[in-house]
């Protein structure tokens, strides 16, 4: 994976998978310790103990399509290649919570790249699921919750033309205005 | 800030709207293969200007874009398949988002299966 937008897309949609109703992303970059957190989490259904030990495991997976998994174990290189750090805490019936910690100075981090797109894609697909979003860039922050949105609409799907785009202009603009167009 | 005041006055302006159309069995499905392959192989950005194109060309009532899992062909991603009521799905491999606004203009509007792009077209080892 060439962005780390990508490894947040692909984990996500386990915790859909997952059956969540709830998926909390959290990005945060923080310039000051040099550190870019990435927290997804869920109230699906998560994972055994065991099931959280074989996870990272590239040749472990539940499905039936294929014999590897490897969504999981990428971020998990992705993060700890840079001198970070990745954990997954799971309990069946609760959720799972997963956490990338890179660090943001290591030669080895790849970009974050389009996470506009990635959170966007995220809603519109899966109009089922609700989202909150978190973007901090050192000391600013601003969040989307579908809920918010959902509660506006009503019945109005979010993947309509005018909901869509407001959703990735809400996405754009409020990243533009957090992080002042930071590419990193 | 965006802000919520915003989407409410879109809301306003689409409820005074003809109403939403229904999925009928005339809608062809578009489907983006969105698993760790398909996005490692470059899926989202197909995805993103399929959709795109869609409702650039007031397309929504007829094609719907969606997305899913892997289907177990990993070295044929990014995979996007077509279904039209009444015909044998189309699956086409290796897409780009060229290749997919090339598909879109001749087969989803034009109404010809590029042949080229497609799974039976690929030299199957």
């Amino acid at each position: 994976m060439p962005e780390i937008s990508l490894n947040v897309l692909d984990v996500a949609e386990n915790s859909t998978r997952a059956g969540a109703s709830l998926v909390t992303i959290t990005i945060d970059a923080d310039f000051t310790s040099d550190r870019l957190s990435i927290v997804i989490d869920d109230n699906g259904c998560g994972m055994t103990p065991q099931q959280v030990e074989q996870v990272t495991d590239p040749f472990f997976t539940s499905r039936t399509t294929r014999k590897v998994g490897l969504g999981v174990p990428f971020f998990k290189l992705a993060a700890e290649s840079t001198g970070g750090s990745f954990t997954i805490r799971s309990e069946p019936g609760v959720g799972t919570t997963v956490t990338a910690v890179f660090v943001l100075s290591h030669i080895d981090r790849m970009p974050l790249g389009d996470i506009n797109t990635t959170i966007h894609t995220l809603v519109i697909y899966h109009p089922d699921t609700d989202f909150v979003y978190r973007y901090r860039y050192n000391d600013r922050s601003f969040t989307l919750d579908t809920r918010e949105f959902r509660q506006v609409l009503g019945d109005i799907p979010f993947a309509s033309p005018e909901i869509s785009a407001y959703i990735m202009d809400y996405l754009s603009e409020n990243k533009l205005e957090t992080d002042g167009g930071a590419q990193y | 800030m965006k802000t919520l005041e915003e989407l409410k006055a879109i809301r306003e302006r689409m409820q005074s709207q003809v109403s939403m159309r229904a999925e009928d069995h005339n809608h062809t499905r578009v489907v983006v293969g969105m698993a760790t392959c398909g996005i490692a192989s470059g899926a989202r950005p197909v995805l993103t200007k399929l959709s795109g194109l869609v409702q650039e060309r007031n397309l929504t009532d007829k094609i719907s874009v969606t997305q899913t899992g892997c289907i177990g062909l990993c070295q044929y991603e990014p995979i996007v398949e077509v279904m039209e009521p009444g015909k044998p799905k189309v699956t086409y491999i290796k897409m780009t988002p060229d290749k997919a606004e090339e598909v879109l203009e001749r087969h989803l509007i034009g109404g010809h299966v590029v042949e080229e792009y497609t799974l039976s077209a690929a030299d199957i080892k």
